[in-house]
């Protein structure tokens, strides 16, 4: 298991910065998410050599090269196939996957869903940005009903994915959601995905200027963040503005703070075994964004897929003569010699 | 007292219904009789349902054994005794059976309604239609039930031990020693010693059926093949083929990873690999298709023998990965056991149609090494020789095996392991090149000038970062490049670096005075090899050559086919190696024979054609 130690990093951001030009439209999210991250790695207490990044296809699968670690350009939709690869033979690396919305929830789905599903030790880090970037502006798998696009130009009839709902339906073990815009607390959550053991998935709001621009904008303006951006903390009351979260049915609700007994707050804790919780989380914003929580909204432990493949394999292997285990396999059952 | 007649070779053919276990009696036959020394060769025949309703033609399952006093090349193109254990074995069996051969027959399942259930409007063992054969008919259930009424066992686990009775039979009939599968019989039941001995009973209860009743005459003895000196065992192509994975991974001191998604006929690779963690293989059962061979060469890049095992719809699907990985330049090991296509086809049946897939079944420029065994236990060796080019090349390899040699057994000479060949790799360590400040850096697309192969440096070895992706890369840096003259360079670089691969030269038989050469590819090896030797019997100068190495081919190629008249080349599809040779070497008289029912050729049917081709000159 790679041995991750959050402090006292040696090296500096600039330390991970590759040599090649970075080639995103001028203001791009990516710009930031590449800033946040290149000064975060350092944090991992890691040597480069030890740190690989899988991306698939997409504007954000950019990303590996302009990384000065390990790093893979793949194909559309299989970074996680792929890393799943890297990861259960090679444990003392540590294995990131850049992915986008049309990457990881429309051509990849399959992948992302059973590498969350069987826990591998990956961190996924989804760019969504709900639109097709580097296709020049299709609607995407998180876009709204009734988007306009080059292939939507009376609206989308899609209905979109909610990526959390959907890893956490996929059983991931680590959800979590920031923004492209906000460098302390998408460094905190990568943070915590970084300590985490098994799959973390962790989408981040990202803005895509030149085909969905202002996208996630409510998130972000003073004027409206307020009222619509809830920042998560585990073992915080959930609230808000002059809102906060209540239990409601089988979910939550989104109340006036001043009709609500403090009592009947939520407090959120992000170590809720039962999914449904989260889930319920994951249910307060839709497309329009009106409620978005932000933050790790489950972190659980579950054992890990290539923790386990691993343990099988080294149990078997331990002390093997592998000549002589494969002379005795050759041997083994009806033999004859002809003299 | 019975008369014993000698016999150079029979073929027999084991048929009953899925339940019946003809499979079990048929690999108890084979090892009892390679155990007496005979050269043999093996073919089982699956129904493509898990279980087909009882007593139907669907549900009819086979195993077929050729064993002879000389060395044989096929499972035998014809029966001569046929073992029925129910009116839809005998149907869907006899139009294969040799005229005047032997039908053991189990009549006790030749009820009326059994009859009416295949088609039969009368009962073929009264109605004197199977007057050209001879038949034994025994109630092979009756027999075993009263063999065993002082066994407690069930009526039900009486009658299901009919097989082994069957076993003794022809055991006796043809002078098998059944000694050791009482052994295996002991150890496969160990958890329920009363069935054990209870299968024994009907397993003895069979041979002594034949040694004291007087319904079979003549018994044979087949005496043993002058072999090569070895210690033999019998094997099936997948196995050879995982063990070939297996050993290559002992050869190279790498750890394998197989990435696999289980299909018909690959998925016993799948299972055979998965026992055998101990040599440090790992296998991951995937999602899908493409997810197993991204995660092999995933681990490729980190370091392992990556390898992923399918049949055609599968290959299809990896399609994109395998490009990836030429463009990556990474080692990976692709293995395709056709099947009979196109889509699910006949998926239990054999077919050699994914040549030009192999070749050519992907997007760019993106030419890979293709090879395919001719044999099962030829598996074992063609998986160490697409080891060897994948590593040394870095490059992925196709392996193309097919459902015919996959399923199909045949005595092995083991190989001694002190003699597998050297697959250590040199992984880079150090830096390999210098920037314009003259800093020492990693270039991973500076080739060895010899091979052309590219740097192998694994993710974890310091100082060497780098990225690589589909992307075009420039030469020598591996930075994206979009130049239109490094893509020429590096298209052309990548063609030359395949076509430069090592091969043995392509082998020929001529007995001096052929104008034909017959070419063959993968499994027709046998069939091709027995048609061949008849024709030689019957003083028909005929030469043959087989490729193992379908790219890049054998540098001798060219001059070998310039040296013949015509090239016959027989082939389970519409003339795919036929179209290659056509276009690498014009001039040649490629004459193709094919066919395409899921069977694999019989050696007759060669010989007639290959004759037909020499006498029209």
């Amino acid at each position: 298991m790679v041995d991750v130690k959050l402090d006292a990093p040696k090296l500096k951001a600039k330390d991970f910065k590759s040599s090649q030009e970075v080639r995103w439209c001028p203001g791009c999210g990516d710009y930031a998410i590449l800033a946040a991250v290149q000064s975060f790695l350092p944090e991992l207490g890691l040597e480069r050599e030890k740190i690989a990044f899988v991306s698939g296809i997409g504007c954000s699968s950019r990303f590996p090269y302009y990384l000065n670690t390990y790093g893979i350009h793949s194909i559309h939709g299989r970074a996680p196939a792929i890393a799943t690869g890297l990861a259960v033979s090679r444990p003392d690396l540590s294995v990131w996957v850049v992915t986008g919305d049309g990457d990881a929830l429309s051509i990849g789905g399959n992948h992302l869903i059973h590498a969350l599903r069987r826990n591998v030790n990956l961190k996924i880090l989804l760019f969504n940005n709900r639109i097709y970037g580097l296709t020049k502006g299709q609607y995407s798998p998180t876009s709204g009903a009734g988007t306009l696009t080059k292939s939507s130009p009376m609206g989308s009839v899609d209905s979109p994915f909610n990526p959390l709902s959907l890893a956490l339906g996929s059983e991931a073990t680590f959800v979590a959601r920031t923004l492209d815009s906000d460098r302390a607390h998408l460094q905190e959550v990568l943070r915590a995905a970084a300590e985490h053991e098994g799959s973390a998935f962790v989408e981040i709001y990202q803005n895509c200027p030149i085909f969905n621009d202002g996208a996630f904008e409510v998130l972000k303006n003073p004027e409206t963040r307020d009222e619509s951006l809830i920042r998560l903390q585990h073992g915080e009351p959930i609230a808000f503005g002059d809102k906060v979260v209540v239990q409601s049915g089988y979910g939550l609700q989104v109340k006036d703070a001043a009709e609500v007994d403090p009592a009947d707050v939520v407090v959120h804790k992000s170590d809720v075994d039962d999914p449904a919780y989260a889930f319920a989380l994951s249910r307060l914003s839709g497309v329009a964004l009106d409620h978005t929580p932000i933050g790790v909204f489950r972190n659980v432990s579950r054992p890990t897929y290539d923790q386990g493949v691993r343990t099988q394999v080294d149990e078997a292997a331990t002390g093997v003569d592998r000549k002589e285990a494969l002379d005795r396999l050759l041997h083994s059952g009806d033999t004859w010699t002809v003299l | 007292m019975n008369t014993v007649r000698q016999l150079d070779r029979v073929v027999i053919r084991f048929a009953g219904d899925s339940g019946d276990g003809m499979q079990l009696t048929g690999d108890r036959f084979t090892a009892e009789t390679a155990k007496l020394g005979n050269d043999l060769s093996t073919l089982p025949n699956y129904p493509a349902e898990i279980r087909a309703p009882a007593g139907t033609l669907p549900g009819v399952s086979s195993f077929q054994i050729h064993f002879a006093d000389t060395d044989i090349l096929t499972p035998g193109d014809q029966p001569e005794v046929l073992i029925a254990m129910n009116p839809a074995a005998l149907k869907a069996n006899l139009g294969d059976l040799k005229s005047g051969g032997t039908i053991v027959v189990n009549t006790d399942e030749f009820t009326k309604r059994n009859l009416t259930k295949v088609g039969y409007a009368a009962n073929p063992l009264e109605d004197g239609s199977l007057e050209d054969y001879q038949v034994h008919p025994v109630a092979l259930a009756t027999l075993t039930i009263g063999a065993l009424a002082e066994f407690e066992v069930s009526k039900k686990d009486a009658e299901r031990s009919k097989n082994m009775f069957a076993l003794g039979l022809v055991s006796w009939m043809y002078s098998r020693p059944i000694e050791a599968t009482e052994e295996f019989l002991r150890g496969k039941f160990k958890a329920k010693p009363l069935i054990a001995e209870a299968n024994i009973a009907a397993l003895k209860a069979g041979w002594n059926y034949g040694d004291t009743t007087e319904a079979f005459a003549v018994r044979f003895e087949i005496p043993p093949a002058k072999l090569t000196a070895g210690t033999y065992r019998n094997i099936t192509g997948n196995t050879a083929l995982a063990w070939g994975i297996t050993a290559a991974g002992v050869a190279s001191g790498l750890p394998v990873f197989l990435g696999a998604y289980p299909i018909t006929p690959a998925s016993d690779i799948l299972h055979e690999l998965s026992k055998h963690k101990r040599f440090g293989v790992t296998t991951v059962q995937a999602e899908d298709e493409i997810a197993a061979v991204g995660a092999a060469l995933g681990a490729s890049w980190g370091g392992a023998l990556g390898v992923t095992t399918s049949s055609g719809p599968g290959i299809a699907l990896k399609s994109e990965t395998i490009s990836l990985a030429v463009s990556l330049e990474l080692p990976l090991l692709v293995v395709d056991v056709q099947r009979a296509g196109p889509s699910t086809g006949l998926p239990t049946k054999t077919e050699q149609a994914d040549l030009v897939m192999a070749m050519f079944g992907r997007h760019g420029e993106a030419p890979i090494a293709v090879l395919a065994p001719q044999s099962p236990s030829d598996c074992f060796d063609i998986m160490l020789e697409a080891a060897r080019i994948a590593l040394t090349y870095r490059t992925p390899v196709m392996v193309l095996s097919d459902g015919y040699i996959a399923n199909g057994a045949e005595p092995w000479n083991l190989p001694e392991t002190a003699d597998l060949p050297d697959l250590s790799v040199d992984f880079a360590t150090e830096p390999n090149g210098v920037d314009k400040a003259g800093e020492p850096v990693f270039l991973p697309y500076l080739r060895d000038p010899e091979t052309l192969a590219r740097p192998w440096a694994v993710p974890g070895t310091p100082g060497l970062q780098h990225r690589i992706g589909g992307i075009e890369k420039a030469d020598k840096t591996g930075d994206i490049s979009y130049d239109p003259e490094n893509h020429d360079h590096m298209v052309r670089t990548r063609a030359a670096k395949i076509a430069g691969v090592t091969v043995p030269d392509l082998e020929v038989d001529d007995p001096g005075d052929a104008d034909v050469l017959v070419l063959g590819w993968g499994s027709t090896w046998g069939p091709i090899g027995a048609s061949v030797r008849g024709l030689r019997e019957k003083g028909v100068p005929i030469a043959r050559a087989h490729l193992r190495h379908l790219n890049p081919m054998p540098k001798n190629t060219a001059e070998v086919l310039a040296r013949y008249k015509r090239v016959v080349v027989p082939e389970m599809n519409l003339g795919q190696l036929a179209l290659l040779l056509r276009g690498n070497f014009p001039g040649t008289d490629v004459v193709g024979y094919n066919k395409v029912r899921g069977l694999p050729f019989t050696s007759n049917e060669l010989q007639d054609a290959l004759e037909e081709v020499i006498k029209n000159g």
